[in-house]
């Protein structure tokens, strides 16, 4: 291997680490914070990809449907809930969220598709319909199961990730899309050829983990989800609903699968399925971080980006053996490393 | 007027009933305490009471029954608990515990919220010299002046406490019930739930001894402190040696 | 109808099944049967033990696979391919779980799904596994010369396979080791506490349900005679998870209910939703992931329940020992020390729990060690019985240092506990959770509990259960779920199942809390029946006057060190005591 294709290949690397990077510290926070382990974060990456892509056909998306009917089941069952108890301003707020915020969306999308080549308003209208399906997620799936075991939130999850595909392809059907973002711009950096999308990915990516930092290490509000992680009890006791939080978590891992999955539509062919393998990719690396450790995590899912990107070159017809195959090492060395053994005692 | 009042309280693990019937006040701006041996079911009690377990039965606090309420909404209305295992978050700094504290007022929009933290550094001057430091790093003492500190940042008009005397030295215990009357002077109503029997009655005005998940005595302090009943369930002095 | 005659009855049916269905029902029936076993596996794993495989499909698929290499290209017969599939499967699954279930139960799910992915694309790219298009032509199974070419003959030897498997199971589950298995599920201190070691149990059940989803692979791969990737894949695996969460997760026939109602769904829905919907696509995974949300909303014990609640009742009945009484330990000489703590020091991070403690228990003798709240009494439990390790200093038991030891091998040494927070296994009966005390008093393991070789022996451990139940008053609550009895019952509860480990040392934690003024008065009685018999009782009491008329010493704590030592009169009269117990005035 000549070192220009080693450069080439680290670009590559890169560019998928981010992604993965990205993917990782959502799957951590969402963990830490309501102890789901959130399977169905890659099908964000599907359906902000798709709903993308049909914006860019000219067509409103079916995503616009499933927030619509989220919102309706949600103000049906919290809505009478309130309304029993005569909390009429509880209501209206429920409903603000629930049905006008969606038609506003819905109204936005509609625009967006009879406008095709605004391309930043319909970037925009994708992350506004996918971001508020977290929170709708966590209060129709977890929120009642809130203090289920781990394994039960596990195998939600899975059932999740289950109709979130089988609703892609309801909403999508069955073909591949590609996505356009950028005019194919390119630049010659030394040797290696930079391209505009792989920059902006790793540039997006880069912002994108920054804001993180600062919301988890200087926001209230990020304190909060941390002060949820590290004791529940002790949250609840000074009036941190873990609702909020779960809401919260969900919020953020949704808009990050949403932004992920805008970022690698322009250079992956997208399928309703596709966005699962990719955050699988993102698991690995936050297995590597122990699922608790943002900084590990990042780190993680860069070397999964370098593994996939190497053995893309010398055997590629086992990439995704190889980069699934790492966990074993990983396990291996997390368990010959860990003395006691965890307890998950169920009270 | 009673800052709480709790009418026919029962609560259950699964099956097991561990409070039967359980009927108590805490008068306005001033101290209850419920006392008695481990396992009788105090800590259940103050769990109960802040909707952390449910329970069968009327938790009346100021106006309204709060019994339906979340403990995420009893907080909001001004109602702490200082718990037994304090329950501070342990990898962040003394000074995010404390604001956290704030955390739904904060919500609301309250500006004076670093008013109060220094209000409570002035109160524990220890927490002020420790503030940047974390609070798993904390010693037994500093531990349970942060978790108070943390429930004051709440602005609670009714703080409940379980077992503040916990694993502390004679110095510290007296330290932080001296701080426990001062809130009283301030207006807040204060339910004590205390094994430390004669500490507890001295600075409570009323209490309850609670034995087997059953209230089986009451009345003012003073008087309570004077019952040869309760030293006795608590020396085992009824049951003489041969 | 009794439970016998029902279960003739669908034996029957499920006999003559194949002489009256159509073709298209024996295929379905075979498919049910197919994934019965490999859902069985996970009931077993997830249902009972806990814990969570994604990866179940890719274990089918290695057999599958092996089988059909060794078949096809090297023309060994399918009869010793059996063998070489399962071979294979045991050091795989023995690897896999070695290096995931140390680890916090997230690991083996999250670990499973990681490999079983890696395992379809490589099935998916090896040329010799014919790459995605697969290997065809499997021979077929015969059984001296007579050919199980058809689906109806394959039916009886999927189906014979099926139920020789759910019964080895059911009677595994109704076993010394089954009781264990049950307990993994939040009980692991208390198991290991009794002698269980529960990292090599996790083991044995993930390699279990392995070999199970082996046989399903190999039957398959010899039924369909044609193996492709596909049905292998991740989204395989997680119908059978769904299988076993919908069927149940305490009863071993769970798996068949879940394994039918998912499988007869599924043809269902593939046929009627076309119907619905224009567009095609496997839409049933809505459903299926709709129908598992709804159900663990509700409940998370599958649809078992219900289906039991239908069944006949049936009383149990206590089989009488055919063989000697269980040897029962020889105590040690009274006085000689027994227990030594010296200089024992615990700390969690700046917080010192127990410094410097040094006392000692005798043969023979009933010690209180008592404190206040948070005096440390707690800790220095833990530390006697392995559960935490102390920092600094010795503990010895009969002279042999053990502060290094497991709770295990402190177990095996003729130590005994009670849990503080009462810590028995609920789903089991009063006499289960007893007999789990005498783990270390029966050796039968899981080929002899699969094959009901352990009966004499099981017979001595539950009437041993029964004989120390009768000795704490519960000799009526036998066959109760424990989880009915007053949280009082429950104590004695745990005291009969300590004692069902015949130790030389009792330690009590608490055992007084919680406890009516009668029942106090019972345990009293039996700690001094148990003295008298030359059993040591340590005794951990926060409950002075439950203390003070039993015990011969009492050590107090306060803050984590020792404040005084000696009779109980002496300690009754000491200022520091009163003191310490009442409080200091404010």
């Amino acid at each position: 291997m000549s070192f220009n294709i080693a450069l080439w290949l680290s670009q590559d690397a890169i560019t998928n680490g981010a992604i993965y990077a990205l993917l990782a510290l959502a799957l951590v926070a969402v963990y830490t914070v309501t102890r789901v382990i959130f399977v169905p974060q890659g099908d964000f990456i599907s359906l902000a990809a798709l709903s993308l892509a049909t914006l860019q056909a000219g067509l409103v998306p079916g995503t616009v449907y499933l927030l619509i009917g989220g919102g309706l089941l949600i103000t049906a069952i919290d809505g009478v809930a309130v309304l029993r108890k005569k909390k009429l301003k509880r209501f209206a707020a429920i409903a603000l969220e629930n049905i006008a915020l969606p038609a506003v969306i819905a109204g936005a999308a509609v625009w967006s598709a009879s406008r095709p080549e605004d391309i930043l308003l319909q970037v925009a209208v994708t992350l506004a319909i996918v971001t508020p399906m977290g929170p709708m997620l966590y209060r129709l799936a977890f929120q009642p199961v809130a203090n289920a075991p781990i394994l039960v939130l596990l195998i939600i999850a899975v059932a999740v990730h289950y109709m979130l595909t089988g609703m892609a392809l309801v909403f999508f059907g069955g073909e591949g899309v590609r996505t356009q973002l950028l005019p194919d711009i390119s630049f010659q950096l030394g040797v290696l050829n930079i391209t505009g999308q792989s920059l902006a990915v790793i540039i997006t990516s880069l912002v994108l983990i920054v804001l993180l930092a600062i919301l988890f290490g200087s926001t209230v509000y990020g304190k909060a989800l941390r002060a949820t992680a590290l004791n529940r009890t002790g949250a609840r006791l000074v009036g941190i609903s873990s609702e909020f939080t779960g809401r919260l978590s969900f919020a953020l891992a949704a808009l990050i699968g949403a932004a992920s999955g805008i970022l690698v539509s322009p250079f992956t062919t997208i399928y309703y399925d596709t966005g699962f393998l990719i955050s699988l990719k993102g698991f690995v690396g936050a297995i590597i971080g122990g699922m608790t450790n943002y900084p590990l995590a990042a780190l993680g899912s860069l070397l999964v980006g370098f593994l996939e990107s190497f053995s893309s070159f010398w055997a590629s017809t086992f990439k995704e053996s190889i980069v699934f195959t790492l966990i074993i090492p990983v396990l291996l060395w997390r368990s010959l490393t860990t003395h006691r053994v965890e307890e998950d005692e169920e009270p | 007027m009673s800052a709480l009042d709790v009418r026919d309280l029962s609560v259950g693990y699964g099956k097991v009933k561990v409070l039967h019937g359980l009927s108590l006040a805490v008068p306005e701006g001033a101290i209850a305490t419920v006392i008695g041996p481990n396992g009788a079911g105090k800590t259940t009690l103050l769990m109960a009471l802040m909707g952390l377990i449910p329970g069968r039965g009327a938790v009346v606090y100021g106006d309204r029954d709060i019994a339906a309420d979340s403990t995420e909404e009893r907080v909001g209305y001004g109602l702490c608990l200082v718990p037994e295992r304090r329950e501070l978050f342990s990898d962040m700094p003394v000074a995010d515990n404390l604001l956290l504290g704030a955390f739904p007022r904060i919500r609301r929009g309250a500006r004076d919220v670093e008013d109060d933290v220094a209000a409570v550094y002035q109160r524990f001057p220890r927490l002020q010299e420790r503030r940047t430091q974390l609070a798993g790093t904390l010693s037994g003492g500093e531990r349970q002046m942060l978790a108070l500190g943390r429930a004051l940042m709440a602005r609670p008009k009714l703080l409940m406490l379980d077992e503040p005397s916990l694993g502390l030295a004679p110095r510290i215990v007296r330290d932080i019930f001296q701080v426990i009357a001062d809130l009283k002077s301030t207006g807040v109503s204060i339910l004590l739930v205390e094994q430390n029997a004669r500490a507890a009655l001295q600075v409570a005005d009323y209490g309850y001894v609670l034995e087997m998940g059953e209230l089986v005595l009451e009345g003012p302090a003073s008087e309570l402190a004077a019952n040869p009943r309760v030293l006795e369930s608590y020396l085992g002095l009824a049951h003489s040696p041969e | 109808m009794s439970r016998r005659l029902l279960l003739l009855a669908v034996l029957v049916l499920l006999a003559a099944a194949p002489l009256l269905l159509p073709d298209f029902y024996v295929t379905l029936m075979n498919y049910i049967g197919l994934a019965s076993i490999v859902t069985l596996g996970l009931v077993l794993l997830t249902g009972v033990g806990g814990l969570t495989s994604f990866g179940q499909a890719a274990f089918v698929g290695i057999s599958a696979y092996t089988s059909a290499v060794l078949t096809t290209r090297y023309g060994i017969s399918p009869w010793l391919s059996l063998p070489a599939c399962l071979l294979l499967t045991l050091p795989i699954s023995l690897f896999l779980g070695f290096i995931t279930l140390r680890l916090s139960g997230h690991y083996l799910p999250l670990g499973t799904i990681a490999w079983g992915i890696a395992i379809y694309f490589l099935f998916g790219n090896l040329e010799i596994l014919g790459k995605y298009s697969g290997i065809a032509e499997i021979p077929r199974l015969s059984i001296f010369g007579w050919s199980l070419g058809g689906g109806r003959q394959m039916y009886y030897l999927i189906w014979a396979v099926t139920l020789v498997a759910l019964l080895a199971a059911g009677n595994l589950l109704d076993s010394r080791v089954g009781r264990a298995i049950r307990a993994l599920k939040g009980r692991t201190t208390m198991a290991q506490s009794f002698g269980v070691d529960t990292n090599r149990l996790k083991i044995i059940l993930f390699v279990y349900a392995a070999l199970l989803a082996a046989m399903s692979g190999w039957l398959y791969a010899h039924f369909l005679r044609y193996v492709n990737p596909s049905p292998f894949s991740l989204n395989a695996s997680i119908e059978y998870l769904f299988m076993a969460v919908i069927g149940g997760s305490t009863q071993v026939w769970g798996a068949i209910i879940g394994a039918t109602l998912l499988t007869m769904l599924k043809e269902w829905l593939k046929d009627i939703l076309p119907r619905i919907t224009d567009q095609s696509g496997n839409y049933e995974i809505v459903v299926f992931g709709l129908l598992i949300v709804l159900m663990l909303h509700r409940t998370r014990e599958g649809l078992v329940p219900y289906f039991s609640a239908l069944l006949p009742a049936e009383k149990p009945v206590l089989a009488r020992p055919t063989t000697p009484p269980l040897p029962a330990r020889v105590q040690p000489q009274r006085g000689e020390p027994l227990l030594e703590v010296e200089g024992a020091t615990k700390r969690f991070g700046a917080l010192a729990a127990v410094s410097s403690l040094s006392f000692e228990v005798r043969a023979g003798e009933v010690l209180g060690l008592i404190g206040p709240n948070g005096a440390g009494k707690s800790t220095v439990f833990n530390l006697m019985t392995g559960v935490l390790a102390a920092n600094e200093g010795e503990i010895r038991f009969r002279g042999e240092r053990i502060e290094n030891l497991s709770a295990r091998a402190i177990a095996r040494r003729g130590m005994a506990r009670t849990f503080q927070h009462v810590n028995i296994v609920p789903s089991m009966t009063v006499l289960e959770n007893a007999a789990f005390g005498a783990h270390l008093r029966g050796h039968a393991g899981v080929a002899a509990a699969s094959l009901r070789l352990d009966r004499p022996e099981e017979a001595l451990l539950r009437h041993e259960a029964a004989q120390q139940l009768d000795r704490v008053g519960l000799g009526k609550n036998l066959f109760d779920q424990a989880s009915t009895l007053p949280l009082g019952s429950q104590r004695m509860l745990e005291v009969a199942r300590a004692l069902c480990a015949d130790p030389m040392l009792l330690l009590l934690d608490e055992p007084a809390a919680g406890l009516r003024y009668l029942e106090k008065q019972a345990l009293a009685d039996l700690v001094r029946r148990l003295r008298e018999e030359g059993v040591s009782v340590l005794l951990v009491e926060h409950d002075m006057e439950f203390v003070m008329g039993l015990v011969d010493r009492i050590v107090v704590m306060n803050f984590g060190e020792k404040l005084a030592e000696g009779s109980p009169r002496e300690i009754q009269n000491n200022p520091a005591v009163v003191e310490a117990y009442l409080g200091s005035v404010a």
